[in-house]
């Protein structure tokens, strides 16, 4: 199911929140419109935590996580990794990445089976993505921009990449992380994807900006869709879209 | 659609318009939703307005100038954009009228602009906009409207009865556009009122004068205002131009002073021409004097006797005595009065200069000097035995037509100049001034020299329905051919105005 949202009045919702398919972080202090958008989805499947990391509300920007693992920046203070740890599930290990490149959730973008991540990052971070998330790590550039994490919203389903990205880059990519990969935007045409919104395997949570036309996309690729018009809908407009791409 | 050259990679954000996302600026989204989103004509006011002078017709061009413009002109149109601030930003396409109804007091157009809208897309957007149309009165016509505004004026005046010196005096200001910084033009009596808007082109028109006229000017200034903080001053400055009061064909007896000084011309003599010198001739010797302008006002001396007393006179015989000067040749002749003709068979055997012209049979106008008696201290020295009778001035055509149809006419300077306009003026003042403009015309007709000095202009002479002719008539046009002196259409200048309009007279 792909919804929007927004905290407070911002539309960059991948900003204030991370979301995986064992736990969702959402960031201290937004209304309770916002955790509520998050709750009537998720319920009791999986725990919904309000968190800060490094005392800032960017959990979304400033961590890297899948189904296994969660990584945090160096900025995390000992309280916060505690709260984190009484909070999420025993199976999800966390760890705590001394990288320069402490916004991890901008240069990595990670499903439960691969990801990538900026060409810069260390090599003992890169180990630590491998060992704490068990994926498969390449380092890549999405659009020719190094900020992976930005730039790319991934599940377990599929991907949006920015929207600049050539057929060729997304095939490259698409066979990296052996799912299908769609060029897209949120809000409006923003290329932010990765920072316009938050995806697992079962929803999608986008800014209130974001287009009906950018929805059904996100739905289609992230496979969310159950109704019956949606499909149809999906049918007819990506024969007409691949009939495009040959 | 058909399958393009680009390939589809993402769906326009708005409508889902497949898109090459490559080319795009990093926002998905189709040239046409970008037209239909974007206003780039957001900064361009939709309104303004424009300053009009109701009596001069002209448009402000903001901040001080003032410009003619048609209505639905180029000129309009440019002064309508430039009032548009945001059009800078823009690239102006094209831009028309709308039609309005000219009392609404609007102005409509219709302008078409590209710009650059969100990244390199440049997309084509028009709007109408609509200016009010502000009646006011320009700052020259309200100058024009207020009285005294002038600060310079240049009274010429001339004491003589007649005006066919102001009337020569015009063509001359006419011939070299001498009245262009003229604000006002008017006729006074004895003279003409010439007004400025600044001193230097009084100064101007004086130079002029004292080129052309035999003239003298006082200055006389009036204060108007002064700011005592900074001692600066605003004066009124009056020029009075007094031109001497000797015209062609007058009788003059020179001061002896003159006289003596002019290699001892006789004191008696005939004025032939003024221009910035008096030219005078001594009919029974030749012997001329030319007297400057500031010589003359030195020694002031009055005419004799003026045009006014001119008598006719026919030659009886005529016969030359051989020196000849310049158009002038010496003759003795013997005249006869044309109002004795008939009643005594007096004559008069006189000396005249005029040998070249005259003929036996001829008329001539002359001042008969046996019966006149003038009023004059020269006059009164001057010794009498050796007067002549009958002084020759010039010759007569009483062939001449009085009103005919020339095929040549003159221009004429502004309006106030018409004395038809002002209540005072009697019939009889009109009358005078027809005959002195008449006789001014005959004069051209008659002077090669003084034609020269004038722009004369063809004049279409409108076709007379042929009517059966009185003997009267007969005989007039029959005499009109011999001799009466005409102006070669070589010496005529085309009218512009008269092309241009295609107007008769």
């Amino acid at each position: 199911m792909a919804t929007r949202a927004q905290f407070e009045n911002s539309d960059e919702i991948g900003v204030f929140s991370k979301l995986t398919n064992s736990y969702c972080l959402v960031a201290v202090g937004g209304s309770e419109n916002f955790y509520s958008s998050f709750e009537a989805e998720l319920q009791d499947t999986i725990p919904i935590v309000y968190s800060t990391i490094g005392g800032t509300r960017l959990v979304g920007r400033l961590t890297a996580g899948n189904r296994r693992g969660l990584l945090v920046p160096s900025t995390t203070s000992d309280v916060e990794l505690q709260h984190l740890r009484n909070s999420l599930p025993d199976e999800v290990k966390i760890q705590r990445v001394e990288e320069r490149l402490s916004a991890l959730g901008n240069v990595i973008c990670t499903n439960d089976y691969a990801a990538l991540v900026h060409p810069d990052i260390e090599r003992e971070t890169e180990e630590l993505i491998a060992d704490v998330l068990g994926v498969e790590v390449f380092r890549q550039t999405v659009a020719g921009n190094v900020l992976v994490g930005s730039y790319c919203a991934l599940s377990n389903q599929g991907g949006i990449v920015h929207p600049q990205t050539s057929i060729e880059d997304q095939d490259e990519l698409s066979s990296l992380l052996q799912v299908p990969l769609i060029a897209g935007s949120v809000n409006r045409g923003s290329p932010v994807v990765g920072a316009g919104c938050v995806v697992n395997d079962w929803m999608a949570v986008a800014g209130y900006a974001t287009t009906s036309f950018e929805l059904t996309v996100m739905s289609s690729i992230f496979k969310l869709n159950n109704d019956q018009q949606g499909e149809q809908w999906e049918q007819t407009k990506w024969s007409q879209l691949y009939q495009q791409m040959g | 659609m058909s399958v393009s050259a680009f390939k589809a990679t993402v769906l326009c954000h708005n409508c889902g318009t497949p898109l090459d996302g490559t080319l795009t600026n990093g926002t998905p989204i189709c040239n046409q939703c970008i037209e239909m989103t974007t206003d780039i004509t957001k900064e361009i006011p939709r309104e303004a307005s424009l300053t009009f002078c109701r009596n001069c017709d002209r448009w402000l061009q903001p901040p001080s100038s003032w410009t003619a413009a048609q209505p639905e002109s180029r000129e309009l149109l440019a002064l309508c954009l430039k009032r548009l601030k945001g059009l800078s930003k823009v690239r102006l396409v094209d831009a028309s009228f709308i039609w309005t109804e000219p009392h609404s007091r609007r102005i409509r157009i219709k302008v078409t602009v590209q710009g650059e809208a969100v990244g390199q897309t440049i997309i084509q957007q028009s709007f109408e906009v609509e200016y009010i149309v502000i009646a006011t009165q320009c700052p020259d016509c309200a100058k024009s409207f207020t009285a005294n505004t002038w600060r310079a004026s240049v009274q010429i005046r001339q004491k003589v009865p007649h005006k066919k010196t102001f009337l020569y005096l015009e063509q001359l200001i006419l011939r070299h556009n001498a009245h262009l910084d003229t604000i006002s033009i008017q006729e006074s009596r004895d003279g003409l009122d010439f007004f400025y808007s600044q001193r230097n082109h009084a100064l101007k028109m004086l130079d002029f004068l004292a080129s052309v006229t035999p003239c003298r000017h006082k200055r006389s200034e009036e204060l108007i205002s002064m700011d005592t903080h900074t001692a600066k001053k605003q004066y009124k400055f009056s020029y009075s131009v007094e031109i001497a009061p000797i015209c062609r064909d007058d009788l003059v007896v020179l001061p002896p002073s003159i006289a003596k000084s002019n290699a001892n011309i006789s004191p008696l003599v005939l004025c032939t021409k003024v221009t910035n010198t008096l030219h005078f001739v001594d009919p029974n010797t030749l012997q001329t004097a030319e007297i400057p302008g500031s010589v003359y006002w030195r020694k002031q001396f009055p005419s004799l006797a003026d045009a006014s007393r001119l008598q006719e006179f026919i030659v009886l015989d005529i016969e030359p005595l051989g020196p000849v000067k310049g158009k002038f040749a010496l003759a003795d002749a013997t005249v006869a009065r044309v109002g004795d003709m008939g009643r005594n068979d007096t004559t008069y055997n006189i000396r005249t200069h005029l040998g070249g012209v005259l003929h036996p049979g001829d008329s001539a106008y002359g001042y008969y000097m046996v019966t006149s008696n003038f009023n004059n201290a020269y006059w009164d020295e001057l010794d009498k035995d050796n007067l002549p009778d009958v002084i020759l001035v010039k010759k007569h055509y009483p062939g001449r037509r009085k009103k005919r149809n020339r095929h040549w006419k003159l221009k004429r300077m502004a309006l106030e100049h018409n004395l038809e306009d002002d209540p005072k003026v009697t019939k009889t003042d009109l009358d005078k001034a027809e005959q002195d403009y008449e006789q001014f015309l005959q004069e051209l007709e008659e002077d090669t020299e003084l034609r020269g000095t004038v722009n004369l202009y063809k004049r279409t002479v409108p076709q007379m329905p042929a009517l059966p002719k009185t003997g009267d008539e007969m005989e007039a046009s029959e005499e009109e051919g011999e001799g009466v002196p005409e102006i070669g259409v070589d010496e005529l200048l085309d009218d512009l105005e008269d092309m241009s309009l295609g107007q008769d007279e």
